[in-house]
């Protein structure tokens, strides 16, 4: 991003919001890394996730990011996303951590079998507990943001995780200015949002103005879907059971969060590329998790599985 | 609550792609307005905020398809839409109809962003509420017309003041409950003003408004044709709230030392205040060393100069010892350093603030340990009066004088936010206690160097051919500390040691005649005796002290005072029975009948030593036998020879 020019007379000139928002995930990051004694980023390979690596890319340069990558794979992400995710870690060396919760696995647990909420328990929520304790992870960063869903709303930049990996939602430490308070006692742990004030659009105009690799299941193409309980599934491997009679049609889809296939709709659109999905984020008339069936499990389900230790 | 931006959209087709790069540059370049709703309970924030993303058409469709469900179940407006269900988060807050904590909701208008942190109204939450208010530049305080300025409105205000907010609209609400009567607005506002005339310049905007029926919120009321002023959303819209103060003084507190090689050694950080440019003299405080900017460097290149708000790393031409926690400033105009202040402070904590205690304290990337010297007074936040207190409970405001172990780089709260605020941590939970400014400093304390003597306490010590150190017998009253302590001193009399004993009841009649046995006075006692102790190490004498000590944080602030090794901590373990049975100065007698209060074991609390260098179980054996077993102890640990 082209920075003001602090020269002459032009000395008042504002940063732009964008540029208030990067400059405040740097200080948080940066913070992290000087009180943490093992950070890690957990990466989920969305869009967020993508923003905030090219965030510590920003943060610590001329060093590369001093903590691993960890991603918490559940078997059941879109094909895509493992090949783009093993595609960006070699090109940026990073160190990258794949974890899958091997009892899961064992037991064969899925969300078409099992259902969203065992599914999402087992393989994503137990399984981060999993390998946050095996590294002995005392702060992780999570690229969660406020305006995603209301219990995110409420949660803090350094959200304080017990020794269980808890949040007492009611029992939050206040934070002050740009004062982040990371201690923790053995066995304790934080979660860190640096994306904590950024929107949607605003994750979108970023993307857009730095060219930050995404996953192009981001961008409208014909994919094989099936439409169930008014959502578009995209048919990405023969996992997915067809009812009698349903057949995959092509459709010119996108997606505008990704997740694990089966639980994640698409949108029928033709943006397929940056300008088109924010022309048609700047008149959508629905919020980015409806697509997102585990939200929609029972009231409260995000803050009831944030409380369980999910991100 | 999602991203919702489509009042700032232009219609379909070809006018929106035409425009399309314009919106971008406008949406990228605009910036955001970050704004804090708070008031009384009932005062319909939730509503208002409800009611300016509804009115703005700035919810969601699944969005009001789920408020439209929840009102019909957990509504408080007889099936009709409630708004505030759009914004309580939380499922124990909706169960209970309040907010509890500070909530941030982000919306776009054609003319600017907003980011509004709701704040809850109830005084128990107010930690949360200051929360809210450390990151927003605007209040927006909300009054119910038919209750006038209360002491929530008046304690909101003043903690959004003491917080840095200066711009202040007094949102008159359910103005449709009061007839819309020009007369009933007018006299809270004139109200409201009188109460902040006392908190000191501030800019303060009156709107009446019905969050509810949506007059004056989005647009102006037709029911209220006598307010002259804007309405709620066109006056954030528009309200300028970037200070004319200028750039101040070059400031950039050094987060995190940056060294990917042997050839790179850079400082990371934000610039709070100023410019810099290569070539820049700077100092690096505490330390006062000085060199030149050499290169600022970020991820896109080398930059000529930055500003406030920047996170940069700097390289230096000289290689000067910085690590995190410094301070580079201008060198012309360093900030100021001090390790004796005065501050206001809120606390947060269940357990009071009480002078004497030891918490850290963080401001900006440094942490050091701090004591309140001396609690001035609270504030009474209802009426801006001043009270003497002995300590500080939950939710308290005061003014304190404060005392670190170091020298901190600081600026006046009023001055930089970034240098003159902070916040306690509790040194065992980590929760953060406490939040506060600094006003000024006590004394100049860079001027103060400590007098460093040619004879110190090993000089002292070796003279006397021992090891000093602070043998601390702790226990209940009557548990046999003054007899071991006793016979202890006797005994290392006779091997030709220089000792002293304190003992708590002898120290009363003098060094602490002026206390008594409330929590705080117990602490401010313990300090006392510990700092003598220390006094008395430095000394070179091997000092021991009978005294019941019952908090545990308070031995182990005086563990602190001393160096490594130097505090033994002897716990004269006797049941309280045995003590009672004892009871050799029948103060058990007396406490049991009620004639002596605050009296430890019986109503007032003992916390045994979680891993005391030696226990002395009384009841197993004879004090000979106690004092054997703590010579044994000095044996072994070097204080005397074998």
């Amino acid at each position: 991003m082209p920075y003001p020019n602090w020269r002459g007379a032009k000395f008042l000139q504002q940063l732009t919001h964008l540029q208030r928002l990067e400059a405040e995930s740097i200080h948080i990051m940066r913070e992290v890394m000087a009180e943490a004694e093992r950070p890690v980023m957990l990466y989920s390979i969305g869009k967020d996730s993508s923003v905030m690596l090219h965030l510590a890319l920003k943060a610590f340069h001329p060093s590369p990011p001093p903590f691993p990558l960890l991603h918490v794979d559940t078997g059941w992400k879109f094909r895509e996303m493992i090949a783009f995710r093993d595609r960006r870690a070699k090109e940026l060396g990073v160190d990258l951590i794949v974890h899958k919760n091997q009892e899961g696995l064992a037991k064969g647990i899925g969300p078409v079998s099992h259902g969203s909420d065992v599914h999402t328990d087992v393989m994503k929520t137990q399984a981060l507990k999993q390998a946050l304790d095996a590294h002995g992870f005392d702060a992780a960063f999570g690229g969660a943001r406020r305006d995603e869903e209301k219990s995110r709303a409420k949660e803090r930049v350094f959200s304080f995780r017990n020794a269980h990996h808890r949040w007492d939602p009611k029992n939050q430490r206040p934070e002050f200015w740009s004062l982040y308070n990371g201690r923790v006692r053995p066995g304790e742990s934080m979660r860190v949002f640096p994306l904590s004030n950024w929107t949607e659009l605003d994750i979108w105009l970023y993307i857009r103005e730095e060219n930050i690799p995404i996953v192009p299941l981001y961008f409208a193409a014909e994919r094989p879907v099936v439409e169930r309980d008014g959502q578009l599934i995209m048919v990405d491997d023969e996992r997915l059971p067809l009812h009698p009679g349903e057949a995959p049609s092509r459709r010119r889809v996108r997606f505008r969060t990704l997740g694990c296939y089966p639980l994640t709709g698409a949108l029928e659109s033709d943006a397929d590329d940056l300008e088109g999905i924010i022309r048609e984020m700047l008149v959508a008339r629905t919020s980015e998790r409806e697509g997102r069936m585990i939200d929609h499990d029972v009231a409260a389900s995000m803050e009831k599985k944030k409380q369980e230790g999910y991100f | 609550m999602g991203e919702a931006t489509a009042a700032a959209v232009p219609q379909e087709g070809a006018e929106a792609s035409a425009s399309l790069a314009d919106q971008l540059r406008r949406q990228g370049a605009q910036t955001a307005l970050r704004f804090l709703t708070c008031g009384s309970v009932d005062d319909g924030k939730s509503t208002l905020i409800g009611r300016l993303l509804y009115d703005a058409k700035l919810v969601f469709e699944d969005q009001l398809a789920a408020l439209a469900a929840d009102s019909k179940t957990q509504g408080t407006q007889g099936g009709d839409l409630d708004f505030a269900l759009l914004v309580d988060g939380l499922a124990a807050e909706r169960e209970q109809g309040i907010t509890i904590d500070v909530a941030y909701r982000y919306f776009t208008t054609d003319r600017r962003k907003f980011v509004v942190a709701d704040a809850p109204g109830h005084e128990q939450y107010t930690r949360n509420m200051a929360t809210g208010a450390s990151n927003s530049e605007l209040a927006v305080i909300l009054v119910d017309a038919r209750k006038g300025v209360l002491t929530q409105t008046r304690r909101h205000s003043y903690i959004a003041a003491l917080f840095g907010i200066r711009h202040f609209v007094l949102a008159v609400n359910k103005m449709d409950l009061v007839g819309y009567d020009q007369a009933v607005f007018a006299d809270i506002e004139r109200s409201y003003r009188s109460f902040a005339a006392q908190l000191g310049g501030l800019d303060i905007v009156a709107i009446p408004i019905s969050a509810l029926r949506g007059d004056n919120v989005a647009r102006a009321s037709e029911a209220m044709p006598w307010h002259q002023g804007p309405a709620l959303l066109p006056h954030l819209e528009a309200v300028a709230v970037e200070g004319g103060e200028g750039l101040g003084a070059f400031r950039m507190p050094v987060q995190w030392v940056n060294r990917p090689n042997a050839d790179f050694r850079g400082f990371s950080g934000t610039v709070v205040s100023g410019l810099v440019r290569p070539g820049d003299a700077l100092v690096a405080l505490p330390s006062g060393r000085a060199s030149r900017v050499e290169r600022i460097h970020t991820f896109d290149g080398e930059l000529p100069a930055a500003g406030p708000g920047q996170a940069v790393t700097l390289t230096l031409a000289d290689a000067i010892d910085v690590s995190r926690g410094d301070v580079l400033c201008a060198a012309e105009r360093p900030a100021q350093l001090s390790d004796q202040l005065a501050v206001h402070l809120l606390w947060m904590s269940e357990d009071a603030l009480i002078p004497g205690r030891q918490y850290r304290l963080k401001c900006a990337a440094r942490t050091v340990n701090c004591v309140v010297t001396e609690l001035k007074h609270a504030v009474n936040v209802n009426t801006l009066e001043a009270h003497a207190a002995k300590k500080l409970e939950l939710n308290g405001v005061g003014v304190a004088n404060i005392s670190l172990n170091e020298r901190l780089v600081f600026e006046p709260f009023g001055q930089s936010p970034a240098l003159g605020g902070f916040i306690l941590i509790d040194r065992r939970s980590n929760a953060t206690v406490g939040v506060g400014v600094f006003d000024f400093s006590l004394r100049r304390a860079d001027n103060v160097v400590w007098q460093a003597l040619t004879v110190d306490k090993a000089h002292r010590a070796s003279l006397k051919h021992q090891r000093p150190c602070v043998i601390w017998l702790t226990g209940l009253s009557g548990s046999g500390k003054s007899t071991i302590a006793n016979l202890l001193e006797s005994r290392l009399h006779d091997l030709h040691r220089h000792t002293y004993t304190l003992d708590g009841d002898n120290v009363r009649h003098g060094l602490t005649r002026d206390l008594g046995f409330t929590e705080t006075d117990r602490v401010e006692n313990v300090r006392r005796i510990g700092e003598t102790a220390k006094l008395m190490v430095d000394a070179g004498l091997i000092v021991i002290v009978a005294f019941i000590s019952p908090y545990r944080s308070e031995r182990r602030m005086v563990r602190r005072l001393l160096e490594e090794g130097e505090f033994i901590e002897a716990f004269v373990h006797t049941p309280l029975a045995v003590c009672e049975a004892r009871d050799p100065k029948g103060l058990y007698r007396k406490a049991r009948a009620g004639e002596i209060t605050n009296f430890t074991g019986i109503d007032a609390e003992y916390q045994s030593p979680e891993n005391p260098e030696l226990t002395l179980d009384t009841v197993a054996l004879t004090a000979e036998q106690s004092v054997e077993k703590i010579l044994d102890h000095l044996r072994s640990a070097g204080v005397l020879q074998p």
